[in-house]
């Protein structure tokens, strides 16, 4: 959480009360789901992590992708939908011809460069003759290219192009695509999971990393400007501070990773283990594994007193008389998982009892982290902060701040504008590919629907503006609308003893958001053209 | 002389066959201050639009004659050209983006890059900036000028003579920069502001910099200049070493006699000593013609003249009253205190106003003219409104009527009543503004440039106009003009503008150096001279 605190550091200077009016929709935020939090006992802690990071790896792309028309004066722009079109057309390509594994994926990269880039092209055109309603004009034709994509992929596709009936995309009558397309597992030939199984982590060892890697990056930058005679751009008190966020973020990491009982490493195999056996791993491979694990459990139960060590040896002679001798079975398959996993149940419970206390539990019990979806955001972060010290970024900057002087100073207004717009949509089609893998099912004709919304909603919730717009507002946005998505029924569970209620309410959350963020923005704005008489 | 920079020679421009400029000539030597001094409309913009090969001159079929520079002759077609050429200006509005440093304004689409990986595939638009080049070289530029803020200050919130600077700064940073152009330089500046801008330009010189300085204030260019052209109407006045001229004689080459509208009076006006309308200390922020205290009394019957440079505040005053722009201060009409900054009352008081932005304040342009006739006093009067079973309801036909009354009384040039506004010619649309203020049975009317793009005709009959309805009517009447000529044919007194006070008032007899020294406000310099 330490990437959004630097937008909370100067307020000495202007005093406290503009700062509020400033960040008046985070703060709503935070208070917002600090006081959810407070009022929602039931919520595991594990959960709310687990499903928070999930959401975080599979949004932060979508709306980083929303930074650039931002900074280049085009406001919020919906149109990143067409984007998440291109991207599914990409996909349903590379699906329908079965093209799979990370190869499969790559190749809808380059297709949905080409898609996004076109429609990026004839996007920004449309901008630039909507000057001055671009938000508007991008929520619009973001609808009509929802109504182009479902004339091609529910009549096109099939009336025109001949496509076999049989095939298991295409809806039984042998026109369309059918409404949810399962993307099958990477082992599979398919897509799902695709960029997320390659490598993970555990959460904890991906707090620490994050917290090491930012920490050099600011200590490489604040060395370098000082190093350049531009010491005036660090802020050594900012400074200070997220360098202490880091430093406890890391300490506070190895210190849980040194108390968390090494049983919780055994349960997570095991479960690494039902999932390739879910897959149709090799089954040579999968009994090594197995007879590993119980080496493990043997000496576990060695070195356990007597109350515990029976506890290790039920769970050791279930795996060995019952799992690995019907492993090849598979009329026995739903059996052997479901005794798997009871058994990963029973170690988590030991394990639970031994944690030395209750964080430390449910921290170990987070789901890991996708690593190559992390450095495909990471990476995303780098090129948007890099590209705006560019010529073209500060193009981006001259133009969206003031186009009439950017035109007289001989800038190329118009063409500013289209690539920025192309390069938002192409990221959003790349975002939506990194969000369907991750799903593991295309809802063809509606996944696309509210990512424009939810979208510009998170990078609201961050501290943006329709005028200014960071990475930190991005990420510190995604993790903070996220969270209220996931405490929003909680709340309504437990205050009304409804999750619907709490569903209803974040919907009207997010429509909130950004009614909020265009009134403070034009409020702001007239204030600040105000006349005074001298 | 050597060394001369730039000259126009016999430059003709004619809009449409209105000729602008005739014939003009007009050098800078390098290291000189040439002052450029004319009237509102004298030419002088026309000028600097064709140095600067604005595309208004070529889309209007280019100029006759010839620009000369370095000796070359050269022909620039867009402002871009200007800029290779070595001419820069700092503009009046400043063209500056806030939310930049310093270095990036100064800077702007000439920033210093550096190539990287990206960038050999990607193109040169990819190179990284190099921030620590751009710094210096904007350091530079500020220590010509002598300025000590630091470079990598945000513009935003900076006051207005550090803005100017910047603009300055942006120009000499231009390699090769010959020529700068100064754009009424200090006319939004402080006095202390606007004496280290000058002693800034007199810097420049010294670096072999020609500088044309445009400026309305006389004893600025006796101060700074070299020599001095002023313009009148489109033509070449005079040029003059500023050593062997002085300000009274600048101001009455400005003024000059014009054909002046012949003045009428007859008898049977007649001016009270009741004072109808009291102005205390009035203050009005309208964005560029700003009041800054303001005392003013207007008696009954009387026809009072507001004059004034351009951005002096004259047109602020009668907006300030009506409520068009925010206004403080102490308003009495007719011995009762008038709210400001409230249009109903004013209308409701018996005040009415034709505004000189006839196309965005005056008309309704998409509406016709019986409906702009009897618009506002239909909101404010009720009138022209019948009662239908407790609903008010536009009467179509008494509105008709008495449009059709207007269009012959004030000789509406038009098809019918129901043709739109927006189609009218500028005398016509003017006379429509007028009318709708007439059928608010005014007892007092503000008239802001009411001659204002209209051609020398119907010039003639609006102020005839504005006349009889003093003379039949009573009716009180202040007239916001840039035209001198106008005020002074059928005014009684004129009141002159200048930095948002009135500088004093002047009788229409009043001698053209009177005026000239006045507008300028150079006045108080030449009384202290004469002690």
């Amino acid at each position: 959480m330490m990437l959004g605190e630097e937008n909370k550091v100067d307020f000495s200077s202007k005093g406290i009360m503009p700062w509020i009016v400033d960040n008046l929709v985070t703060i709503i935020f935070v208070v917002f789901v600090l006081w959810g939090f407070s009022v929602s006992k039931d919520i595991k802690t594990y959960f709310f992590l687990s499903e928070l990071c999930n959401r975080i790896f599979r949004n932060s792309f979508l709306v980083l992708s929303l930074i650039i028309p931002v900074l280049a004066g085009l406001g919020l722009n919906f149109g990143i939908v067409i984007g998440a079109m291109s991207g599914q057309a990409a996909i349903l390509l590379v699906r329908y011809f079965d093209i799979g594994g990370m190869g499969g994926f790559l190749l809808c990269f380059v297709i949905a460069f080409f898609f996004a880039a076109i429609c990026g092209y004839f996007t920004g055109k449309l901008y630039n003759k909507t000057r001055g309603q671009e938000m508007i004009a991008s929520l619009i034709v973001g609808f009509f290219a929802n109504g182009i994509y479902q004339f091609i992929f529910l009549f096109v596709v099939g009336a025109v192009l001949i496509v076999p009936a049989t095939h298991p995309m295409i809806k039984p009558d042998g026109v369309g695509i059918r409404m949810t397309v399962d993307l099958k597992t990477a082992e599979e030939g398919g897509l799902k999971y695709a960029l997320e199984n390659i490598y993970k982590i555990p959460f904890i060892q991906a707090i620490l990393i994050i917290a090491v890697v930012i920490l050099i990056m600011m200590v490489i930058v604040y060395y370098l400007n000082v190093k350049n005679g531009q010491a005036h751009k660090n802020r050594p008190i900012s400074f200070c501070f997220n360098a202490v966020l880091c430093i406890a973020a890391a300490v506070f990491s190895i210190h849980v990773m040194s108390v968390t009982p090494k049983l919780f490493n055994t349960v997570y195999d095991l479960n690494i283990v039902a999932g390739s056996l879910n897959e149709k791993a090799d089954i040579e491979e999968i009994t090594s594994k197995l007879k590993a694990i119980v080496s493990e459990l043997n000496t576990e139960a060695e070195r356990a007193d007597e109350a515990m060590a029976p506890k290790f040896k039920a769970v050791v002679s279930d795996i060995t008389s019952k799992v690995i001798p019907n492993l090849d079975k598979p009329n026995m398959q739903r059996g052997v998982l479901n005794l798997i996993g009871s058994s990963a149940t029973k170690l988590n419970n030991v394990a639970i009892e031994r944690s030395p206390n209750a964080l430390v539990a449910n921290i170990a019990q987070v789901t890991t982290v996708p690593v190559i979806t992390g450095v495909f955001i990471i990476a995303l972060c780098i090129f948007t902060m890099l590209i705006m010290k560019t010529k073209l970024g500060q193009d981006f900057r001259s133009v969206g701040q003031n186009q009439h002087i950017a035109e007289v100073s001989g800038i190329n207004v118009d063409r500013t504008r289209i690539i920025a717009t192309m390069i938002s949509i192409v990221l959003a089609a790349w975002g939506q590919l990194i969000f369907l893998q991750s799903v593991g099912t295309l809802n063809t004709y509606g996944a696309h629907l509210q990512i424009g919304m939810f979208s510009v909603a998170a990078l609201l919730v961050g501290g943006a503006s329709t005028s200014k717009a960071s990475v930190k507002n991005a990420i510190f946005g995604v993790i903070l609308f996220n969270a209220m998505f996931i405490i929003s029924p909680e709340i309504g569970k437990s205050l009304f003893d409804q999750a619907m209620l709490g569903e209803y309410f974040r919907s009207f959350m997010v429509y909130g958001v950004i009614g909020a963020a265009l009134g403070i923005y034009v409020w702001k704005d007239i204030k600040k053209s105000k006349l005074d008489v001298e | 002389m050597s060394d001369t920079l730039l000259r126009f020679s016999n430059v003709t421009k004619n809009y449409y066959g209105n000729i602008v400029l005739e014939n003009i000539n007009f050098e800078v030597h390098a290291g000189e201050i040439h002052a450029l001094i004319g009237e509102n409309g004298a030419g002088k913009s026309t000028l600097m639009n064709i140095l600067f090969g604005m595309p208004v001159i070529h889309s209007t079929g280019g100029y006759d004659g010839d620009v000369i520079i370095n000796g070359e002759k050269t022909l620039i077609k867009s402002p871009f050209e200007a800029m290779d050429a070595g001419i820069g200006m700092v503009h009046q509005e400043f063209m500056l983006i806030p939310g930049f440093t310093i270095t990036e304004n100064i800077k702007i689409n000439r920033e210093i890059t550096t190539p990287n990986i990206v960038s050999g595939v990607l193109g040169k638009r990819l190179e990284t900036l190099d921030m620590i080049k751009m710094d210096a070289d904007a350091r530079k530029a500020l220590d010509t000028l002598d300025m000590g803020i630091e470079e990598y200050t945000m513009v935003a919130g900076l006051p207005v003579g550090h803005k100017q600077f910047i603009e300055i700064a942006r120009e000499i940073d231009k390699t090769g920069i010959k020529i700068l152009v100064f754009d009424e330089p200090t006319a939004v500046l402080t006095e202390s502001e606007a004496q280290n801008l000058l002693a800034a330009v007199r810097r420049l010189a010294k670096l072999g910099i020609g500088i044309v300085f445009i400026s309305h204030r006389l004893d600025e260019i006796m101060d700074v200049a070299d020599r001095v052209t002023v313009l009148r109407d489109g033509q070449h006045v005079a040029t003059k070493d500023v050593k062997d001229t002085d300000v009274v004689e600048i101001a009455q080459l400005m003024i000059g006699r014009k054909v002046t509208l012949s003045r009428v009076q007859s008898d049977k006006r007649k001016i009270s000593d009741e004072v109808m309308l009291s102005v205390k200390n009035l203050h009005v922020a309208m964005p560029g013609e700003m009041v800054r205290g303001i005392d003013l009394e207007v008696r009954k019957g009387e026809i009072i003249g507001i004059g004034g440079l351009a951005g002096q505040g004259k047109l602020g005053i009668a907006n300030g009253i009506t409520g068009t722009y925010l206004a403080t201060g102490k308003v009495i009409f007719n011995g009762k205190p008038l709210p400001l900054n409230s249009p109903r009352s004013t209308i409701e008081a018996g005040i009415a106003f034709v505004s000189e932005d006839r196309k965005g304040v005056g008309l309704l342009l998409d509406e016709s003219i019986e409906l702009n006739i009897a618009f506002t006093a239909m909101q404010i009067h009720d009138k022209f409104l019948s009662n239908f079973f407790g609903y008010k309801v536009r009467n179509d036909h008494e509105i008709r009527k008495h449009a059709e009354r207007m269009i012959k009384d004030i000789d509406i040039r038009c098809n019918s009543p129901m043709q739109n506004t927006g189609s009218l010619s500028g005398g016509n649309q003017q006379k429509v503004c007028v009318a709708r203020a007439l059928t608010q049975n005014p007892q007092f009317l503000f008239v802001s440039e009411p001659t204002r793009g209209i051609d020398i005709g119907a010039k003639k009959l609006i102020l005839d106009l504005l006349l009889k309805l003093n003379e039949e009517y009573g009716m009180t009447i202040v007239m916001t003009s840039s035209e001198l000529a106008e005020l002074r044919s059928i005014c009684d007194k004129i009141v002159i503008i200048c930095g948002g006070a009135v500088e004093g008032v002047l009788m229409p007899e009043a001698s053209d150096a009177e005026f000239g020294l006045m507008m300028s406000g150079s006045r108080a310099h030449v009384r202290g001279n004469d002690k």
